[in-house]
């Protein structure tokens, strides 16, 4: 109570002062009413200042309360240096913005817990191995596995299945009001193993969990019940169509669970019974959780997961793999099973993006030196303009604490004014790039809440902050030697040194920025720029659905209907387009003989797919609307190089191998080029296309539920015909639907959004370095010429040329230039390797990653020492030697 | 010649507990002259140590003030014991009575 007393006594000083005065005074006037002499009472008073300094002292906590005069203090000497105060407070407030925008970032997709029980105990199940001679992490599982998975480790752990969330296309009144949500198929125990509860009716439980299909239940995240049903207290009971299914809605969660997966806000939630894939044992769909009981260690729980996994591969590919080489079947069963902690749920964003952002977060953290480099030689440059005040401090008795306290709190008021600006700019900055991480019709939606976590970061930064520029120009101030510095000026030359040596490091850092950057651009560049072997300009692609599987007959009539549109040069459709799908692959037998262990990559097409592609035809011909499946298909050249040691299979047979060992025939009738199937990275895979007419065992054609329409537009703005298709196609057949338009170029793009928000970020923060760099470098001559304006003078006087005396006031800076970008070039050697996995066709080592940089920084070099040398050159001898 | 109170460390702090604890609401000025009069003139309080050491107490919570206003319009700081300065000046009273009777018997006894 008395120390609170005490602080806040702080904040009424004056009333405060006041009060001890009228105390003193009154005490003076009873002296002289007693009968006193009011000169004798006052002399034997004593100094009423000593007096009142002593009862401050004993009302207040005096560290306390010279801190609150030094903070006054320095936000004055702020204010009186105004415009470097501006530039220190601006700079520094960018770096700590982008600072804590990058932290609010990462830790949202890498650190902040899932909103759930036991979120320490939680982790993700994947399997490492070697497939086709390549590496890999897979962290899908087929659903009979996991249920042979789940019974092993019961007592250690429980394990959850969740699929990838991923849109789909709903209807809660008429079909006619398609609309998209986010959904995700889990585990019905997952709600009680989480600890979550619901806000309405009930959530999904074991009871959900027991028959294929036999669930058509779905929970709603309270956001979803929020934003589309305006906290609607009757939602339980209401029901929505779903393909060919009606879900009943059975409850809301209560609290802000969205899903597992960091980067998705699911909206529903239904049981895995009801997914397609949950009794097939070769389709790998879910993402398999575990929450490890308390006490248990990990490696014997995943040993025994590694152990049914393996069996179950093993019996699985009895039949597929008959014959093939016993060394690729043991190296493909040879998985080794990971456990990975998940505290903060398990994402396709998270590891994509785990790498990129950790390079923004280092980039940002230069960014943040550059500027605290920068502030140092601002308050250097300053503490020697401020250096007799200092001195006269310390001669009249001002500790040598107490004057690094004095600039240390000034350092601090600039550093927390920066921070302050910063968090302004994080907070507009995270949401922003948040944007930019996913394509824009599937944007990565994360929770950034503003909380302790975020203030106690930006706080704890800006103390870092505050003692790395703010220590050595205080530790210099307060070693002020009264004599020299009231004299007329200490020893110039070591604090010189120390700004010089703070240029240098600045452009090593600032070189580094450039040199990733430099990078990142090049590999976006080049990225981009890969030839897909198809045409993407003027394609539409138009996601189409249909209540019920329609007759083939009818999407063939649409086809031809939409090729006579205005405006449409072609159309057909796929079962998923290029680039923007799904993985769909098998193994091949030729000639009856044993897969060679090269896996194909599938695609369902129809006639017309390849010209509306524009992917040539180099040999046979394309398909046929007789064309069925099993029966025909279309291969290309990397499937002839693979199956055919390069000679055109046009002609020939062979069946694709599913598992249980059942074959399909096809006979190729056309051979076409090499298109990116699923990445721009990765090489041309092998492919086969087949046709959708599919018949069945009895011969029958199966109907289509669901297609990709390509459409290739005359105008060069395909969007122009997208209005058309909505209209036109349900007008023709009112089952079908189109769900969502996309441009075949918006999906080759979405393949290098990332790359482009690396590069673009990347190069923003190159700016923000240089500008910073370069105000630094400015700074520092600009300095550096005021200090020695007097030798120049005289030197000028006795006939140095313009020439030598330009030489003079930069040569120390190019210096610092020439040993910083040294040492940032190696820093940047040395951390490229930690991010080549992230670089596509570019090596650090490439000559012009080097130049580049160099040239750049050599040019704001030239660029801000202009002035200075300027001014130097000018100096008028006769006045400068006429000064003091 | 009168001592300082200097001399009589950490007395002060008892002497106006113990005159707070007879007479209430006395200001600073009456503190000082009752200690002097009732010491007989051989005890003299500073003002320089007086109100320093009464803004400590009260601000410690053993002593509490309110401002007065006199018939000449001028305010008067009155300050009076609270429970713990009675506490405290118990504790006191007794901590100097043994420290005056061990300096006696090492005067008497030395």
């Amino acid at each position: 109570m008395s120390i609170w007393r005490r602080v806040t006594n702080l904040f009424r000083i004056k009333q405060l002062t006041d009060e001890i005065d009228e105390e003193l005074q009154s005490h003076l006037e009873e002296a002289v009413a007693q009968g006193r002499d009011s000169g004798e009472a006052r002399r034997a008073f004593g100094s009423p200042l000593r007096h009142r300094e002593a009862s401050r002292d004993a009302r207040l906590i005096t560290w306390l309360d010279s801190l609150r005069a030094d903070s006054i203090f320095g936000l004055r000497q702020l204010r009186k240096n105004n415009v470097t105060s501006l530039a220190a407070i601006l700079s520094l407030g960018l770096a700590i913005g982008s600072c804590m925008a990058a932290f609010r970032l990462i830790d949202a997709v890498l650190f902040r817990p899932l909103p759930v029980a036991n979120a320490d105990h939680l982790y993700e199940v994947s399997r490492q191995g070697v497939f086709n001679n390549t590496p890999f992490v897979y962290d899908s599982w087929a659903y009979p596995d996991f249920q042979l998975m789940r019974a092993a480790v019961k007592d250690q752990a429980e394990l959850l299945a969740v699929s990838t969330a991923e849109p789909v296309d709903l209807t809660y009144k008429s079909d006619a009001e398609i609309e998209r949500a986010q959904l995700q198929y889990v585990s019905g125990w997952m709600f009680p193993a989480f600890g979550l509860r619901p806000k309405l009716g009930r959530l999904l439980s074991e009871n959900d969990n027991l028959k294929r299909g036999a669930h058509p239940y779905a929970v709603l995240s309270q956001r979803y019940w929020e934003h589309r049903f305006g906290e609607d207290p009757g939602i339980v009971g209401r029901t929505f169509r779903m393909g060919d299914r009606v879900y009943e809605i059975v409850g809301v969660i209560d609290g802000n669970f969205t899903s597992t997966e960091t980067g998705t806000m699911v909206d529903i939630f239904v049981p895995v019974m009801m997914h397609p894939g949950v009794s097939a044992n070769d389709w790998s769909w879910h993402r398999t959780l575990a929450i490890l009981k308390p006490g248990v260690a990990v490696e014997p729980v995943s040993a025994k997961l590694e152990a049914v996994s393996r069996a179950f591969d093993q019996q699985r590919m009895n039949g597929a793999m008959a014959g093939m080489p016993k060394e690729e079947l043991e190296a493909f069963l040879n998985q080794k099973v990971l456990l990975e902690p998940a505290a903060s749920g398990a994402s396709g964003l998270r590891t994509d993006t785990r790498r990129p952002l950790t390079i923004l977060g280092a980039l940002v953290f230069l960014v943040l030196l550059i500027a605290c480099a920068n502030v140092a030689n601002l308050m250097t440059a300053q503490a020697s303009a401020r250096a007799r005040e200092l001195a006269l401090r310390v001669s009249i008795g001002g500790g040598r604490g107490r004057l690094v306290q004095l600039v240390l709190v000034q350092s601090a008021c600039l550093a927390f004014l920066a921070a302050a600006l910063g968090a302004v700019f994080a907070w507009w900055a995270a949401p922003f790039v948040v944007g930019m991480i996913n394509p824009p019709d599937n944007p990565a939606r994360l929770l950034l809440p503003a909380d302790w976590r975020l203030i106690g970061f930006g706080l704890a930064i800006a103390l870092a902050v505050t003692l790395l520029f703010g220590l050595l120009p205080a530790l210099r101030a307060s070693s002020v030697n009264p004599v020299t510095a009231l004299k007329g000026g200490e020893d110039p030359h070591a604090r010189r040194r120390l700004m010089h040596g703070l240029i240098g490091v600045q452009v090593a850092f600032c070189f580094l920025v450039l040199f990733v950057t430099s990078l990142f651009v090049a590999t976006f560049e080049r990225l981009s720029h890969e030839s897909t072997g198809f045409s993407a300009g003027r394609v539409l692609v138009a996601d189409t659905v249909t209540k019920q599987p329609q007759s083939l007959a009818y999407w063939n009539q649409l086809l031809e209907h939409l090729r006579h549109l205005q405006g449409v040069e072609a159309a057909a459709m796929s079962d998923e387009p290029l680039l923007g799908g799904g993985n769909w692959n098998n193994m091949i037998s030729v000639n009856g003989l044993p897969p060679n262990g090269i896996t194909v990559y599938m695609r369902r097409v129809s006639p017309g797919w390849i010209d509306a592609l524009k992917i040539p035809l180099l040999d046979g011909r394309d398909f046929l609307l007789q064309d069925s499946s099993p029966g025909s298909a279309l291969v290309n050249q990397a499937f002839a190089n693979a199956y055919f040691n390069g000679q055109s299979p046009v002609g020939r047979s062979f069946e694709v191998v599913f598992s249980g060992n059942s074959r399909l025939r096809f006979q190729a009738v056309g051979m076409v080029g090499d298109v990116r199937y699923e990445e721009l990275r990765e090489p041309l895979l092998p492919q086969v296309y087949v046709p959708f007419r599919i018949l069945d065992e009895k011969g029958g054609v199966q109907d289509i539920g669901g297609a990709e329409l390509l459409v290739r537009t005359v105008n060069p703005n395909p969007l122009l015909v997208s209005q058309l298709l909505r209209d036109e196609i349900p007008r023709l057949r009112p089952e079908f639907r189109v769900s969502r338009i996309r441009t075949q170029l918006e999906i080759n793009q979405s393949h290098t959004v990332r790359e482009r928000l690396l590069a673009t970020l990347a190069v923003f923060f190159s700016i923000v370095a240089l500008l910073l760099a370069g105000v630094g470098m400015y700074g520092v001559l600009h300095y550096y010429v005021l200090q020695r304006r007097r030798e120049i003078g005289i030197r000028i006087a006795v006939g140095a040329g313009a020439a030598s005396i330009v030489r003079i006031v930069t040569v120390d800076a190019f210096i610092a230039l020439a040993v910083g970008s040294a040492a940032g070039w190696a820093l940047g050697l040395a951390s490229t390797r930690f991010m080549t996995s992230l670089f596509y066709q570019v090596k650090a080592t490439d000559p012009p990653m080097l130049v580049l940089p160099a040239l750049i920084l050599t040019g704001v070099a030239i660029l801000v020492s202009v002035p200075a040398a300027v001014r130097a050159s000018r100096i008028d001898p006769a006045s400068m030697l006429r000064v003091d | 010649m009168s001592p300082k109170m200097d001399a009589l460390q950490g007395s002060l702090d008892l002497l106006v507990l113990k005159i707070l604890s007879r007479r209430r609401r006395l200001h600073g000025y009456a503190i000082m002259s009752a200690i002097q009069d009732i010491s007989a003139d051989v005890l003299r309080v500073e003002e320089g140590s007086l109100y320093p050491a009464l803004h400590r107490m009260e601000e410690t919570g053993w002593i509490r003030a309110e401002w007065v206003t006199k018939e000449n319009g001028r305010r008067a700081r009155l300050y009076e014991l609270t429970s713990a300065g009675k506490n405290q000046l118990g504790m006191e009273e007794s901590r100097w009575k043994a420290v005056a009777a061990a300096v006696n018997r090492v005067l008497r006894e030395a």
